[in-house]
């Protein structure tokens, strides 16, 4: 019983960082609309600050001052990367907005490295919370129970500020339509910065008050990210209620996975979110989101025809390019274009599900590394030959995305991105934590090519043919009866189903098809590169191609391969230099201000300003 | 008061006012008449800087307006009452409410929340309901009363008769001539003739953003070839 | 004797306590243009809703052309002939006008799902015929985004014909529409009921609209049905006036309803 308490409590006291911390995402989110994948890097900012800031000011005082410091610090670098970063692209089309936040991630991240280098750091202890108390025998830090009286209040604070005064109104006015708030005479850019500052100073609280539990180290970001979007989503976007209460479940599971299950602490957490979700699809206290309703922003795409002669002849003298590519370039430069066909396949693949569909996956990578897991583990533990595994490899994806999308496609919008994010993490730290079986950390190696394909040009042509035939398919399909109805369901579900279309089964088979492609691309991956880490199926790897179809044009049939070659050229240019992620997260920051419809997109525009194309009608 | 001078407003690329002028003189109600499409929306959005003219000016109580921020339009007297309602549908009546409050302003009624209460029992009643649990007319109320918090001077009002049952829209036609009678300015855009007839003035008539007619009902009642050709009536 | 083409009978539907519609009986005849009205929040949206099969009534049934089609989902109570069209349109923003109608055609004809086929090729005929009905075969190729209000009204009603309907519901078919405007799609829609026989009910909060193209009249305050009749009997009526209609200054007088 009385190990039960303990660790009842502990799992309290570790709910507070991260109630903070989704808490803040979830007010910035409800005002402007923005998921912040950066607000991971400001929890870590505020750990890293607060680390300074201790290391400086003395003793009880300064240990608490410096936590709160911290929290003010990053509330001011917040209002820095909302006045500088997202004011230009707000009104960029929906959801644009979070590649500029993964800008920021990166820029943060060397940024960080920078100043305080590779090293993990100890936090220190608060001064006078050293010891621990004893409750029915069992040790509990002092200091956790500061945290467990601390977070209530926090969290009351808030809830107060939101629910009775009237800056809480406002917000909650502004969550549904901006624009009708500032026509009422308020000055909503400085409510969104406001509410961007309230948000990611929470981060930097939470960020410093671990301090003495976790210390600070240049992982936190993402490490801390995923777990914040579960108990976003557990607890129902937008209410924080729901955030606490759910941050307490993640905490308190999460310590008893530890001491019973410790191969499944990371699944744990996301089976806890399927079976809610399961329940109470939009979250313990959250609502029905609605989607479409005024202040989102952006014109629909236009209306597309089967490519002509024209573009068919150049897409041909192309491919035709780099079939030859063997005849003029080095067997390093087919190993790069392997390299760039295998992702533009996975960046297309995300592309149709999500430009077509209007479905935005947080979590692709799932079904890239889990074609290339897949065939990994065919070949590892089966003995199968590379070809069974091969062609088992998009199999395997497409089933595990059937099944995914089946239950993510009860929900819509950011539930559906966040769910399927989830999903993502759930394969990843199965995969991560099933060493056995799957080498954990230290991946599949050893998975080359059957002997036919063991000649780099050969492999070349192979991953040729199957990338640009898995492209052009996506594209078939897209005038197809089936993509037409895909892109009604995304336009009018309402009309859609109204006219007899089963606007879910056409969104779960597009899902699966997706999944199918992703695996596909996942499968040449692993045997142009012979091994497979878990970090193929990792958030990161998610964001890459989100990034990529967003940066190359959501509206655009061309949008996902065209970012995909831009993305992976540049990439592979950036990477030798020693602060790479600081060059290509401005470089994302400064596209998304400057060509706000994709590069595609923006590219259109200008061809059809100086009269090269031919103008679409106008929008109004 | 208002004054809209060679204004052009685009949507997208779409050119939908093209040197609109024309003023509203104080203490009346102006009735902006003409087609969908016509650019009465647009106009609305103009004056608030909702939409940013591309050239021309709006000039409001001898000011320049032009270019300003919606929010301090909305400062300085201007109440926006849009077609689509858009009333915060999660808060309550009261909050809704709280959302339009502006401090008093010299010149106007300043009202409080009671006196919305006399003028639309209804919503007195719905106080503390939310948003979404109210009707359309309950709705369109709630959208003139949380307007009329910001104690404005000038008021428009973008097609507040849609989709409302008749016996509301006649509730409707005594607040206007109420809100009149307290000396505000209101600029109304209307399809329903019944109704702009029932409180206007005077009116303008506008076709593909441009400025057609301007005078009072009897004037346009005595030139049909005008309604026939704009207000396909 | 012939079935009603859409029947209901003791239709009741129950939020909680509140009875958004209660006890509603009525028969749309074959060829019928019956309109719905009522005051904001009176039930009708509800009623339609359980109609098209989007809510499942509390109690009672609704029976198309004498088949029992209450609790069916929205798509079978389609695919059995029953069309609608949107208080506030619903159409593909990122298509051309014509394949809109295209893509109701393909779901008509059960082809969905399949993906060789190029789509804009398919339907092209049937589809422009029915724009050709509603005035909009001019209009085929242009980007539907860019349309005029009045013309989406259209779309949207040779979208809801594809099928060939024997019933329509239109919710509101003309809010946001100039007077003419008005007009002329309610001629269209009294055209189609006489040309295809098709049963039209409808929702409206224009009385111009009501009194000059209604055949019939139903009027529903609270959930209930408190009125019913012809344009004359349902105008006269002191509960309809105390209700909804008022005084009568926001809407054309008799002799101008009869006129138009």
């Amino acid at each position: 019983m009385g190990l039960f308490i303990a660790q009842v409590l502990t799992g309290l006291a570790n709910a507070g960082a991260l109630f903070m911390v989704a808490s803040g995402l979830s007010l910035i989110f409800g005002v402007t609309r923005i998921v912040n994948f950066a607000h991971g890097s400001f929890y870590m900012l505020g750990a890293y600050i607060g680390y300074t800031l201790m290391q400086v000011l003395p003793g009880a005082v300064g240990f608490w001052g410096a936590i709160l410091l911290a929290g003010l610090a990053v509330g001011v670098l917040g209002v820095l990367v909302e006045v500088l970063v997202l004011r230009p692209v707000y009104r960029a089309p929906e959801l644009f907005q979070l590649v500029a936040t993964f800008g920021v991630i990166l820029v943060i991240q060397d940024l960080a490295l920078l100043i305080w280098g590779p090293e993990d750091l100890l936090g220190p202890r608060a001064p006078g919370l050293r010891g621990v108390v004893r409750i029915m025998g069992e040790p509990i830090p002092k200091y956790d129970i500061a945290l467990l009286v601390i977070t209530p209040f926090v969290a009351l604070g808030l809830w107060y500020l939101i629910t009775k005064t009237r800056v809480g109104v406002l917000v909650r006015a502004a969550t549904q339509d901006r624009e009708m708030v500032g026509a009422l005479g308020v000055n909503q850019a400085w409510l969104f910065t406001g509410v961007f500052a309230l948000g990611t100073a929470l981060a930097g609280l939470g960020g410093a008050l671990q301090l003495p539990k976790g210390g600070a180290d240049l992982m936190m970001d993402f490490n801390i990210l995923t777990a914040v979007f579960v108990v976003v989503v557990i607890g129902g976007m937008g209410s924080l209620p729901g955030a606490y209460l759910a941050a307490v479940i993640i905490s308190v599971l999460n310590v008893f996975g530890v001491t019973y299950l410790p191969q499944s602490t990371l699944v744990l957490m996301f089976v806890v979110m399927v079976l809610v979700l399961m329940i109470r699809p939009y979250g313990l206290f959250g609502r029905e989101e609605v989607a479409g309703e005024h202040g989102q922003v952006g014109e629909p795409e236009r209306p597309f025809k089967p490519a002509g002669l024209q573009v068919r002849l150049l897409v041909g003298a192309g491919v035709a390019t780099l079939a030859a590519m063997p005849l003029y370039a080095s067997t390093f430069s087919q190993v790069l274009a392997t390299d760039i066909l295998i992702f533009c396949l996975f960046a297309a693949s995300l592309h149709f599900m999500l430009g077509l569909g209007g479905l935005v996956s947080f979590g692709h990578a799932a079904f890239f590394g889990g074609g290339a897991y897949v065939a990994a583990l065919m070949v590892t533990h089966a003995d199968s030959p590379m070809e069974l595994a091969f062609i088992l490899a998009p199999i395997g994806a497409g089933l595990a995305a059937l099944i995914i999308g089946w239950v993510c496609l009860r929900l819509t919008g950011v539930y559906f991105a966040m769910l399927t994010l989830a999903f993502a993490q759930l394969i990843w730290s199965l995969v991560f934590q099933w060493g056995d079986v799957t080498g954990g950390d230290d991946g599949l190696v050893g998975i080359w090519p059957a002997e036919w394909l063991k000649e780099t040009t050969v492999f070349f042509y192979f991953a040729l043919t199957l990338s640009v035939g898995g492209i052009i398919a996506l594209r078939h399909v897209a005038h197809s009866p089936f993509g037409y109805a895909l892109r009604a369901a995304r336009d009018s579900a309402r009309q859609a189903e109204a006219t007899g279309i089963n606007t879910k089964r056409v969104q779960l088979l597009a899902f699966g098809l997706a999944g199918t492609m992703a695996g596909l691309a996942g499968g040449l991956f692993v045997f142009s590169k012979g091994s497979v880490f878990p970090n193929e199926l990792e958030i990161a790897r998610s964001f890459d191609a989100l990034i990529v179809v967003f940066l190359g044009g959501v509206k655009t049939l061309a949008g996902g391969v065209a970012g995909g070659a831009f993305f992976k050229g540049v990439e592979d240019i950036l990477v030798r230099f020693e602060y790479w992620r600081l060059a290509l997260g401005l470089l994302i920051i400064v596209v998304v201000i400057l060509a706000p419809d994709g590069i595609v997109g923006s590219l259109r525009k200008a061809a059809e300003r100086v009269g090269l194309l031919k103008r679409g009608e106008d929008t109004t | 008061m208002l004054e809209l001078n060679a204004i052009n407003s685009f949507y997208g690329k779409a050119h939908v006012l093209n040197d609109l002028s024309f003023a509203a003189e104080r203490g009346q109600v102006v009735a902006l008449l003409g087609r969908n499409g016509a650019g009465k929306t647009t106009t609305m959005k103009s004056i608030m800087q909702l939409v940013r003219p591309k050239t021309g000016t709006v000039t409001f109580q001898g000011h320049n307006i032009t270019g300003l921020a919606s929010h301090k339009v909305a400062k300085m007297g201007l109440g926006y009452v849009p077609e689509e309602r858009r009333i915060f549908t999660d808060l309550t009546v009261l909050e809704n409410l709280e959302v339009g409050r502006q401090p008093p302003r010299e010149g106007t009624v300043t009202w409080t929340q009671d006196m919305l209460f006399d003028l639309f029992p209804n919503l007195a009643e719905r106080r503390d309901n939310r948003g979404k649990a109210l009707s359309g007319g309950e709705q369109q109320m709630l959208t003139i009363a949380r307007t009329l918090m910001g104690n404005p001077s000038f008021v428009l009002l973008d097609e507040p008769s849609e989709g409302i049952a008749p016996v509301i829209v006649e509730q409707m036609v005594r607040v206007i001539q109420q809100l009149k009678a307290d000396g505000l300015t209101v600029l109304l855009s209307e399809q329903n003739l019944h109704f702009a007839r029932a409180v206007a003035d005077t009116t303008v008539i506008i076709e593909s953003g441009s400025q057609k007619f301007t005078g009072t009902l009897d004037e346009l009642n005595a030139h049909p070839e005008i309604r026939d050709a704009y207000l396909s009536v | 004797m012939t079935n009603p083409a859409l029947e209901t009978k003791g239709l009741t539907k129950a939020f909680g306590g509140l009875m958004a519609v209660d006890n509603v009986s009525f028969a749309l005849a074959q060829g019928e243009l019956l309109a719905l009205i009522g005051p904001n929040g009176a039930g009708k949206s509800t009623c339609f809703n359980m109609l098209m099969g989007q809510l499942r009534p509390t109690r009672g049934s609704v029976h198309l052309n004498g088949a029992d089609i209450t609790g069916l989902s929205p798509r079978r109570i389609w695919r059995m002939g029953v069309g609608r069209t949107f208080q506030i349109t619903a159409t593909y923003a990122s298509m051309t006008v014509i394949e809109n109608v295209q893509m109701a055609l393909l779901s008509h004809h059960g082809q969905v799902f399949r993906i060789f086929p190029h789509a804009h090729k398919m339907h092209r005929d049937r589809a422009m015929a029915l724009l050709e009905m509603v005035g909009m075969a001019a209009q085929a190729e242009r980007h539907c985004a860019v349309l005029a209000y009045g013309d989406l009204k259209r779309l949207e009603l040779a979208i809801a014909l594809a099928h060939e309907p024997s019933v329509l519901l239109m919710d509101e078919p003309t809010a946001g529409m100039a007077p003419r405007e008005r007009i002329a799609l309610m001629q269209l829609t009294a055209d189609i009921v006489r040309d295809k026989g098709v049963s039209v009910l409808f929702t409206e909060h224009d009385m111009d609209v009501v009194f000059a193209h209604a055949h019939r009249i139903m009027v529903l305050n609270r959930g209930q049905l408190i009125a019913e009749g012809n344009v004359a009997q349902v105008r006269e009526d002191p509960r309809v006036q105390e209700v909804y209609l008022g005084g009568g200054t926001v809407f054309a007088s008799e002799g101008a309803a009869e006129n138009a």
